[in-house]
């Protein structure tokens, strides 16, 4: 096939973002040439050229998005002819869309007065033809069903059997609750509207998923620092000596969910429906803020890193994060998640579960603060603060706790993650 | 070399899976160790239909020739070219398959490949030479051997698996068949039709256990007439093998020892594992996969026999398809649901979704629809009037649950109801279908006005 279609670049990425053409029409491309810069929901990668040949036409201009499988430009071999195909507007010489961006942001007034199609399904009165397997209409006479309310699953958007297995019925039809907010369409004045990225659309995805089909609990803890920090501290003196980067509180932390998860291994899990499958690995994964969003970028089988190592990894992806250059595999198959928002002054907090792991870690900042010592004396010490969110299915309360307690045990005494 | 995709095997799962890649625009390459086509073309369907062709005729010739108002003097047949002709349709098709490699741009490689590791392929040719093929996806499909009976190992002779069964140099006098599903059928017609005294044994109940009862009993009362001997409910307790033959002890309706020449082992198969990395595998020995197909090592993905039953062709064919799918676009793979069985013995038999058996397991609510094809007025004239169409409908909707067809064309005339089942169709859309005059299939049409009460020739 001449056509170079959107790949699929990540497992969740269902359409990309064209961001720039890096060969021009007319151009000849051989193999491995690269073509474009496409950004998914988690990074921006470059298009190989699979076959030699020269770049005839481009569908989807710089900026603009295309799904999965969608044709974004013709390359046309030796010997191979131009495709007779109507109803196609090809752009054939290159000159920049200015449209192309307005279409993306609708800032303009005229927006104003533009209704969009409301979110909730329009209720079209079963005029028109639909789809729907001879045994799916038999169902939905029974079941009184509008087989126009329905979204059919088989090919072609086909109502079969299966998606009339949770219809309501005409009696008890609930007014059509969407799983998106219904917001209005009219833009209040002065507001505009943002376009959602690919990463933002999947963190909304994943993340509405998490909370609604995960059953979510939360353990706290609140541990000294004091040793942590002294350590730290003697541990950076040697460091900085040796021309090696500092380490990180976090560092600490990291290390410590790892060990503690070892110590509990019923934590590094999954539930999979019928099962619950337990790693053998501590893929950790790693919130990282970036612009526009997070990434949680995995350091593999992190049990067998040293502290350093695990600082090191981390200082590595996060960069490469933050400019949108990790490969897929590299932000995939975390079995757990710690996220840090001490350094953005938060003492304590709870996250979302990032399934299909089992287990978040949220970690705060270290605050200084009075607390009654063993003598019963008002003293001041170090505390940070760390909430656990656990998902039911897989981690009981006392579970989380036995976890939480192998944490404070190693962040109070932060020689023995030396061990 | 590096490769968006390598398949291991180039069977029915391995070679498609690797032109449905081609056909995505992917660089594939197939490596197989000894011929494309897998076991389904060189050792396995193909062959075997081409064996049993030989055998319908001259059965057909030898015993019903009268019938027909034909006579012989010295009727005979050649064993060598019965074999040959067999093992020709084999090769020519194996041809194919290398055409439609060159034709999708597939790279071929023979030889024995080695999983390293995830993206890492090694393959060692024939002449000893290694080469390493690195590979953004694996696609495992190394399919299955004939699995050995226990205390009776195989010695090419006189212990034999179907590979072997299929190219025997001379006409045994006598064979023992353990093992009544669909391989051991075949051979027990097959054999029975040139004159081999046939035993076929089977454990469970009924010869074809996985098949509908009826159509199982229809079967065994045709080769019963047929002269086959057919120990249901027997088991093997003691066997022996010798140069010149085997001695079985079973223990059945009776407790007797049964002689032959040969001894055909049809119990099942074991996974033939590609070396190198090892995979999670399930318990009974096939490779571990998920939703998506891939095995326990990601990037390296497994389809066809290799992964479990069923184990059909079109099955791997499908779940390669699937697979490849699934690794290059967006499509969430599918799991086989539905699939037909086919047999190809005479009376033939065939099968798509639930038996009666099932759907009262699964305390489903159904009618069953039944038309012998003695009734058929087309089966009468070419002569082939053994077995029936049954069809099971589900209630209250009348969607097509099941279908089984024991007869002379059965397994031409299950794609109807495969197809009914996927599109849903209840008994309303089959009965408003115009079925040819006169067909065999025209029973299809009959068995399920009968489950309505509204059939016209029964």
């Amino acid at each position: 096939m001449p056509y170079i279609e959107m790949p699929k670049l990540s497992d969740t990425m269902t359409e990309g973002t064209l961001v720039k053409w890096r060969k021009a029409i007319g151009d000849t491309v051989s193999v491995g040439d690269i073509l474009a810069e496409i950004e998914t929901d988690k990074a921006v990668m470059e298009l190989e050229a699979f076959d030699d040949g020269t770049l005839k036409e481009i569908y989807v201009p710089d900026g603009g998005k295309a799904q999965i499988g969608e044709k974004l430009a013709l390359l046309l071999g030796v010997g191979e002819s131009m495709p007779k195909k109507k109803g196609e507007a090809p752009i054939t010489e290159k000159r920049d869309l200015a449209d192309a961006g307005e279409h993306g942001q609708e800032v303009s007034p005229k927006s104003k007065t533009k209704v969009e199609p409301a979110a909730a399904p329009v209720h079209v009165a079963s005029a028109g033809r639909v789809k729907a397997s001879p045994l799916a209409k038999k169902i939905a006479v029974a079941k009184g069903v509008d087989l126009a309310t329905i979204h059919g699953s088989g090919p072609g958007g086909r109502v079969v059997a299966k998606d009339l297995e949770s219809a309501p019925t005409k009696t008890s039809r609930a007014p059509a609750a969407a799983s998106a907010p219904i917001i209005s369409t009219i833009l209040p004045e002065g507001a505009k509207r943002i376009p959602l990225s690919g990463m933002r659309k999947i963190i909304a995805e994943r993340l509405l998923a998490s909370k609604t089909q995960i059953p979510h609990f939360y353990l706290n803890i609140e541990v000294d620092a004091g040793e942590l920090l002294k350590f730290r501290s003697q541990a950076n003196v040697h460091l900085e000596k040796a021309g090696a980067a500092k380490l990180t509180i976090n560092d600490f932390v990291l290390k410590a969910a790892v060990e503690a998860a070892m110590k509990v291994p019923r934590v590094n899990a999954s539930y999979a429906g019928d099962s619950i499958i337990q790693y053998a690995d501590v893929h950790l994964s790693v919130a990282v803020a970036v612009e526009d969003g997070l990434v949680t970028p995995v350091v593999r089988q992190a049990q067998k890193k040293s502290l350093r190592e695990i600082s090191e990894a981390v200082k590595d992806l996060a960069t490469r994060a933050r400019t949108k250059k990790l490969k897929p595999e590299e932000y995939q198959g975390g079995t757990i998640t710690v996220s840090n928002l001490g350094s953005h002054g938060i003492d304590n907090f709870f996250a979302v579960i990032n399934p299909p792991q089992a287990i978040i870690l949220a970690v705060g900042a270290i605050v200084k603060k009075p607390v009654v010592n063993a003598q019963d004396e008002i003293v001041p010490a170090h505390r940070l603060a760390i909430g656990l969110s656990a998902d039911h299915r897989v981690v009981d309360g006392a579970i989380g706790a036995q976890y939480l307690a192998e944490l404070r045990l190693l962040i109070e005494n932060p020689v023995l993650m030396l061990i | 070399m590096s490769y968006d995709l390598v398949v291991i095997g180039g069977g029915p799962a391995g070679y498609v899976g690797a032109i449905r890649a081609a056909q995505l625009g992917k660089k594939v390459a197939c490596v197989e160790k000894e011929r494309a086509g897998g076991t389904c073309l060189n050792w396995g369907c193909i062959p075997t239909k081409s064996l049993l062709r030989n055998a319908e005729l001259f059965h057909l010739m030898k015993h019903r020739a009268d019938e027909f108002g034909f006579s012989f003097d010295n009727l005979s047949f050649d064993w060598s070219k019965v074999i040959k002709r067999s093992r020709d349709v084999a090769d020519k098709n194996a041809g194919g398959i290398e055409y439609l490699f060159k034709k999708n741009k597939v790279d071929y490689i023979l030889g024995e490949a080695s999983l390293e590791r995830a993206g890492s392929v090694t393959v060692k040719s024939r002449d000893g030479k290694t080469q390493k093929l690195e590979a953004k996806n694996v696609l495992l499909s190394t399919g299955v051997v004939s699995r050995p009976m226990p205390g009776l190992p195989f010695n090419g002779t006189t212990v034999i698996g179907s590979r072997e069964a299929m190219i025997l140099e001379k006409q045994p006098k006598s064979i023992v068949i353990i093992g009544a599903g669909a391989i051991g059928v075949e051979f027990a017609y097959f054999f029975n039709a040139f004159g081999t005294k046939v035993t076929l044994i089977e454990m469970l109940p009924n010869i074809l256990p996985l098949e509908d009862t009826e159509a199982s009993q229809t079967l065994e009362k045709a080769y019963a007439k047929l002269g086959i001997q057919v120990l249901t409910n027997t088991k093997v307790v003691k066997a022996e093998a010798g140069k010149e033959g085997v001695k079985i002890s079973v223990e059945g309706k009776k407790v007797e020892t049964l002689e032959a020449e040969v001894c055909l082992v049809a119990i099942g198969v074991q996974a033939l594992l590609s070396g190198g990395t090892a995979l999670k595998l399930t318990q009974r020995g096939y490779i571990e996969t998920d939703a998506r197909y891939q095995t326990s090592l990601p990037g390296v993905f497994a389809a066809g026999d290799i992964i479990g039953p069923p184990l059909l062709a079109h099955v791997a064919s499908y779940e390669a398809i699937q697979a490849v799918e699934g690794m290059f676009t967006n499509h969430a793979p599918k799991k086989v649901s539905v699939f037909p069985s086919c047999t190809y013995c005479q009376p033939q038999v065939a099968s798509v979704g639930l038996t009666e058996r099932a759907a009262k397991e699964k305390g489903l609510k159904f009618k069953v629809g039944k038309f012998p094809f003695s009734a058929s007025g087309k089966a009468r004239a070419v002569g082939e009037t053994d077995g029936f169409v049954k069809i099971l409908f589900g209630e209250p909707y009348g969607e097509v649950l099941g279908a089984h067809i024991v007869g002379a064309e059965a397994t031409e005339m299950i794609g109807e109801l495969g197809l009914a089942i996927t599109l849903e169709a209840t008994h309303e859309e089959i009965e408003a279908t115009i079925h040819a005059h006169p067909t065999l299939s025209e029973a299809v049409h009959e068995a399920t006005g009968q489950a309505y009460g509204v059939a016209i020739h029964l």
